[in-house]
């Protein structure tokens, strides 16, 4: 046996599998180029590709795949929002994650094990029964439940009963879970440039040509490209890249931190947040616990960590679970959060004819990952906004129709 | 002013937007005034308050390099309404 793996593992007839081509040269043109090759982008060349038949499709990313906020994000996925039109999209992101391993040929971990989010207080605990039976309107699993179950679900969980921060109960979501943020975006990729897609890293978009309503070509530092339909999916560099083709979007950068502990053996197995320490766990498959919160209390293009930050998740990670107080950190980092006013992404058409938007992700993006990339393949396949994506369009800034989001993380809202 | 502080005393209210008057005021421009702050990499100009002296002033940051260029007190913003 050793043997015989030696032999294969030295041939030269063995097929080392290459998931994704090194950058090829920029060709003249193509027919859909796609601005940032994190999750979103990949995955939309993959829905080009595979269910359009749209093959001549370059993806552009200025520094490495999936190293922007595809990389940065604590891999939550759920769909207990606020709004019926938040709601039922999230609900299709979370379906296309539950057969994603199978869809990609690649496992993405997807580990559905529920989220609890936490009430501290009689006013969150009625917020949640709009959310719960919101959630169960449109047919996911969101429900509120009692101290007893709290402690059920999660028995290491500081109750604080008598305390300040007594846990009255929580919004329980079944259907919330985590996966593999990499494979996510190393998946769509392998399945796009099997089909023809070319990705291009290290290819940074410095302008557009514009004629009327149109973007006639990109510009990049390794030359133009003309191009039929353009999306900018590019994370935190929304609002810069936009801007270069002169649409202004109602974007605040902030920057967002995260960190993990050491590895630990398995015991947490639901991800937890609390609204009123802004802050939430969960254990990742390597037994390291990935604490988050909201984003930096100020506007800035930068991805620093702070201090003051790291005290304020370490606060709250050691309140809810007092035996981590003598854990470890062992990294810490950000990315750069797109935010808009609403809470709510920016999806489909832009003042241009062929630019489409796919922004606004803010510290949400990563869950939407597959039905984002379905739904705009789908909006530049046939040029027009599927019903499921028209309450995100741009306009809704320009008619008052804002869909509040605000207050459905545990983040800083 | 306050003399140098931590930043954890202050916090951050946003970049400064013009007055708009609500006589004159096209539905489309409320929504930019109400929606759109100013965003671009360089400098702003941003309300702080130092909290515990509950003290509004002005400040010029970088916001890619988080430099904090000068601060000043709202009375001494010129040249603009």
């Amino acid at each position: 046996m050793p043997l015989r793996l030696l032999k294969y593992g030295l041939s030269r007839d063995y097929p080392a599998s290459e998931d994704i081509p090194a950058t090829p040269e920029l060709k003249p043109s193509y027919d859909v180029v796609i601005i940032g090759g994190g999750g979103h982008g990949l995955s939309c060349a993959h829905h080009l590709a595979k269910y359009h038949g749209i093959t001549s499709v370059a993806v552009l990313e200025k520094g490495y795949l999936a190293g922007g906020n595809t990389a940065r994000n604590t891999t939550t996925i759920r769909s207990n929002y606020i709004t019926p039109q938040g709601i039922a999209f999230y609900k299709e992101g979370v379906a296309l994650f539950e057969t994603l391993s199978q869809e990609l040929d690649f496992n993405v971990m997807f580990s559905q094990r529920g989220q609890l989010t936490l009430a501290h207080s009689e006013a969150t605990l009625r917020s949640f029964h709009s959310r719960a039976e919101m959630g169960k309107h449109l047919g996911t699993r969101t429900e509120v439940v009692d101290q007893k179950t709290v402690e059920d679900l999660v028995p290491s969980l500081n109750m604080d009963y008598g305390g300040a921060l007594e846990i009255l109960g929580g919004l329980w979501h079944a259907d919330g879970g985590t996966a593999r943020h990499d494979a996510v975006a190393w998946g769509y990729a392998a399945q796009a440039s099997r089909r023809g897609v070319e990705i291009h890293q290290r290819t940074e978009v410095q302008g557009f040509e514009i004629v009327g309503d149109r973007v006639e070509a990109v510009k990049t530092n390794r030359g133009r490209i003309a191009c039929g339909q353009v999306l900018i999916a590019t994370g935190g560099m929304n609002y810069d890249v936009a801007l270069m083709a002169g649409v202004e979007l109602p974007i605040r950068c902030y920057p967002l931190q995260a960190m993990v502990t050491q590895p630990l053996k398995p015991w947490l197995n639901t991800l937890v947040s609390s609204v009123s320490l802004h802050t939430y766990l969960v254990q990742s498959s390597r037994g390291e616990v990935v604490i988050g919160g909201g984003s930096d209390p100020y506007q800035l293009y930068s991805t620093r960590s702070t201090l003051d930050m790291k005290e304020h998740l370490a606060e709250g990670a050691v309140h809810l679970f007092p035996f981590l107080q003598g854990v470890r950190l062992l990294r810490q980092w950000a990315g750069i959060t797109d935010m808009t006013p609403d809470y709510s992404p920016i999806m489909g058409a832009s003042p241009l004819d062929n630019l489409w938007l796919d922004c606004g992700w803010g510290t949400w993006g990563f869950k939407a990952t597959p039905v984002a990339g379905k739904r705009m393949a789908e909006t530049i396949a046939s040029g027009r906004v599927p019903d499921i994506l028209k309450p995100f369009a741009l306009e809704r800034f320009e008619t008052f129709q804002l869909l509040n989001e605000m207050g459905a993380t545990a983040a800083s809202h | 002013m306050n003399g140098p502080r931590n930043i954890d005393e202050f916090q951050s209210f946003g970049p400064v937007r013009e007055t708009l008057d609500p006589a004159v005021t096209a539905d489309a421009d409320w929504s930019r005034h109400l929606f759109r702050a100013e965003n671009r990499k360089g400098v702003v100009v941003e309300w702080w308050r130092h909290v515990p002296s509950n003290y509004f002033f002005l400040a010029e940051r970088d916001l890619v390099s988080n430099e904090i260029i000068r601060t000043f007190d709202a009375s001494q913003r010129s040249g603009q309404s």
